[in-house]
């Protein structure tokens, strides 16, 4: 696609954006409510911890550099209700660090767990402590579809924080008019359209995908198989896999993965802009969507969180270069969500760190993370929040997905797995299946695997 | 990372071989010896067409990593750094600007600085203690010395990471010092300590005797026979274990990590560098630029000690 003047304007109207982003959380003379000295809440709940000034809650996290300052500036409205001191460290190393961190007495006061299979993990250690009372109230109020992934054998430990949407289609608006292509509503128009861009176009190909993630391969091809499992087998069913009460090699199961076959095993139908199949398991996650840009591949099937890998400048709109339609259902009435999130985990029982517990399950928090959002990625599990806050187009539709009345949301299944299956062999079985194993072979394997207790 | 020290070796180290050797040429001509076939097959033209190839195979990803680090985003995300050379000129400095900006919770020069804090203790520490108990292993003969010694240099095959959790106890809970610099430092002069030892023991041992003894006769004792004897004659074994402790601990990771955290207050540059690509990897194309910052240092020192380590190199290993 050549440079014109449309894409130019919506070069700078993003660059413009991302600068208004910029300055309304870094800087103190923007429009008030989003400045450094946060927003005035409603300190009354946090009285109930006695005083609390001067004393310091320390978090970790997985969420680093630049997604971390919202976070940080989100806290503020709390540090100025109690005086405490929120210490904030975010690594990329989370998640091998903080077991060993807990075993070695060195645990943080506070932790965002990216997957209820760690909370499990760290339960195990005993040293994760229950939330007060008052989270729970919260959590009941405003989250209750996330409650039973923050459980562990009948007891809550972790509140929901931030949730995101992975039944998403990444697709580039001026292409999808181009072609006179329509949004589909079905999983056979879907199909359909699949089809008739792959005849209409014969330089490019109708889907692109990655599945490279370093030592974790495999999981954005875990998550094709769980969207698609949630369609045909139904969310009952998509309980029952999760929970192995039907293995792993069970029919429903190798229809989703003959389905996803379909297309991610159809030459005609993969790897838009880097070639076969094969190419799937070498292409990184973060590129795999890049070539929806140059127009040599029409849909990209990733979470809303793949909105931070558009390279800089990129206008991620409904009338912009890229956006995001819903992965549809078997029928238009059905509307399914797969989605992840993170969950507040505790090792301490100071009350400043209930106090900050509480704060994170609040309305409050939701509200003002919406308020500080900076450059998107702000949805929060709280169906309370007021999603009118949002103003990254990508977040509202994520929000939209979440609090629709007919959303049968359910959570990304390899993050609910043993640790073995969910992020050992059921990824690795996953990139043999995309470099050539077949489906019966594929799911045979995995089920093996799963741990016998 | 460190793929561009080595390319420098091969080169220098059959230079300089081909000096130390030269005088021991007309010996070899009367008695063919071992070391001298060895010294004779290194200084081939042919063993110098492999030096050369190998370092020519070495340089090649550092060369990439270079070039990528000054080609655009999508440049690096879409196509190879080798077809960067059909449109020169297409080069930016985006990517350095971008990782040199610092934010509220990330700030190069802080990390910057908070590395040499961690840096400069952890070599000087296992070098002060490995040389005093090298001195003792060497020269101070003690019922079980070689027993306690070969034991010393058994724990060089402990893996360090099976430690992590058990040190990391200690410290937080008998010594007290939770995540401080003290863990850091301490933790690097542990895992060094087995190699440092060995090697400057090994360097020791080969200084004659017959100097000992003549201060010794002169009234030097032990703490003088170290200093103002020995401490000297060290310096380039000590170089050479220096260069290498440094590299190390600048490089590294997983010890900071663990024992100090990664809090922007107290983040060496490797935790910075890492947390470069943001939460998902999705500024992955950052980190050739990354890399090169945090390279600079490291090269730096390497290309100023360089004499120092391959003499240290030849001193451990041609004897006889």
């Amino acid at each position: 696609m050549p440079l014109n003047s449309t894409r130019r304007a919506a070069a700078l109207s993003g660059a413009l954006a991302l600068a208004l982003g910029v300055s309304a959380c870094g800087s103190s003379d923007s429009d008030a409510g989003s400045d450094e000295t946060g927003t005035e809440i409603d300190c009354a709940p946090y009285e109930a911890f006695g005083d609390l000034d001067g004393t310091t809650v320390t978090v970790y996290t997985s969420i680093t550099a630049p997604e971390d300052e919202p976070h940080i500036a989100s806290y503020k409205p709390f540090e100025n209700c109690t005086g405490v001191t929120i210490k904030y460290e975010g690594s990329k190393e989370f998640e091998a660090q903080l077991p060993v961190r807990v075993q070695g007495g060195n645990a943080p006061d506070i932790a965002y767990l990216p997957q209820p299979g760690l909370l499990q993990t760290m339960v195990a250690t005993g040293k994760v402590v229950a939330p007060p009372q008052e989270v729970e109230d919260n959590v009941d109020a405003n989250m209750p579809d996330f409650k039973e992934y923050g459980t562990v054998d009948g007891t809550f430990y972790a509140a929901p924080l931030g949730a995101n949407v992975k039944s998403f289609v990444w697709y580039s608006p001026q292409m999808f008019a181009d072609g006179g292509y329509e949004i589909p509503t079905t999983w056979d128009e879907l199909m359909s359209l699949t089809q008739q861009i792959a005849s209409d176009n014969p330089d490019s190909k109708p889907w692109c995908a990655g599945i490279e993630s370093g030592d974790a391969t495999g999981w954005p091809a875990t998550d094709w198989i769980e969207d698609v499992m949630l369609r045909t087998a139904g969310a009952e069913t998509y309980d029952k896999w999760v929970n192995h009460e039907i293995p792993f090699n069970d029919a429903s199961v190798a229809e989703a993965l003959n389905e996803v076959g379909k297309i991610l095993k159809n030459p005609d139908y993969v790897n838009g802009g880097y070639g076969d199949v094969k190419t799937i398991a070498t292409t990184s996650f973060q590129d795999a969507g890049l070539p929806v840009l140059d127009g040599s591949c029409y849909m990209h099937r990733q979470a809303s969180f793949y909105a931070a890998n558009w390279p800089e400048g990129t206008n991620v709109a409904e009338d912009g270069d890229v956006w995001a339609f819903y992965l549809p259902a078997m029928t238009a009435e059905e509307h399914p969500v797969l989605g992840g999130g993170e969950f507040v985990a505790a090792f301490a029982d100071r009350p400043e760190v209930k106090a900050f517990q509480t704060y994170l399950s609040s309305v409050e928090w939701a509200d003002e993370r919406a308020r500080t959002c900076g450059s998107g990625g702000c949805v929060t599990a709280n169906k309370n929040a007021d999603a009118s806050l949002l103003e990254n187009p990508v977040d509202k539709l994520s929000a939209e997905q979440l609090t629709d009345p007919n959303a049968t949301f359910r959570f990304d299944a390899s993050d609910l797995m043993p640790g073995a299956v969910g992020a050992g062999t059921f990824w690795k079985g996953m990139t043999d299946w995309i470099i050539g194993q077949d489906d019966q072979t594929t799911l045979d394997y995995i089920e093996k695997s799963w741990p016998k207790s | 990372m460190s793929t561009l020290e080595p390319t420098a070796l091969p080169d220098k180290v059959s230079e300089e071989m081909e000096q130390t050797t030269h005088p021991g040429r007309p010996r070899r001509r009367r008695r063919r010896s071992a070391a001298g076939d060895a010294a004779r097959a290194v200084t081939s033209p042919w063993a110098s067409l492999v030096a050369v190839v190998i370092a020519v195979l070495w340089t090649i990803p550092t060369i990439g990593l270079f070039v990528t680090s000054f080609r655009s985003q999508l440049d690096i995300q879409r196509s190879g750094w080798w077809t960067s050379f059909l449109h020169p000129g297409d080069y930016t400095l985006d990517n350095y600007t971008q990782a040199l900006s610092s934010t509220s919770t990330s700030n190069i020069v802080q990390a910057f600085i908070n590395t040499i804090v961690i840096t400069l203790p952890a070599v000087v520490l296992p070098i002060f203690l490995a040389s005093l108990a090298a001195y003792a292993f060497a020269w101070i003969p003690f019922p079980g010395r070689d027993a306690l010694f070969v034991a010393v240099f058994a724990l060089q095959i402990v893996p360090l990471q099976i430690a992590l959790v058990p040190l990391l106890d200690i410290y937080v809970n008998k010594l007290g010092f939770g995540a401080s610099y003290w863990s850091v430092w301490l933790s690097h002069t542990i895992f060094a300590l087995p190699l440092a030892t060995f090697l400057i023991h090994n360097f020791m041992k080969e200084l004659p005797g017959e100097l000992m003894e003549a201060a010794r006769v002169d009234g030097a004792g032990h703490v003088t026979i170290f200093f103002r004897i020995l401490l000297p004659l060290l310096t380039p074994a000590i170089a050479a274990f220096g260069i290498f402790q440094f590299l190390w601990v600048w490089n590294d990771l997983l010890v900071s990590l663990v024992f100090l955290g990664g809090t922007p207050d107290v983040a060496p540059i490797t935790v910075f560098i890492a947390a470069l690509a943001g939460s998902r990897g999705s500024a992955w194309y950052l980190l050739s630029a990354g890399a090169f910052i945090s390279m600079v240092v490291p090269v730096a020192v390497f290309l100023g000690l360089q004499r120092y380590f391959v003499r240290g190199l030849l001193a451990g290993g041609l004897k006889g």
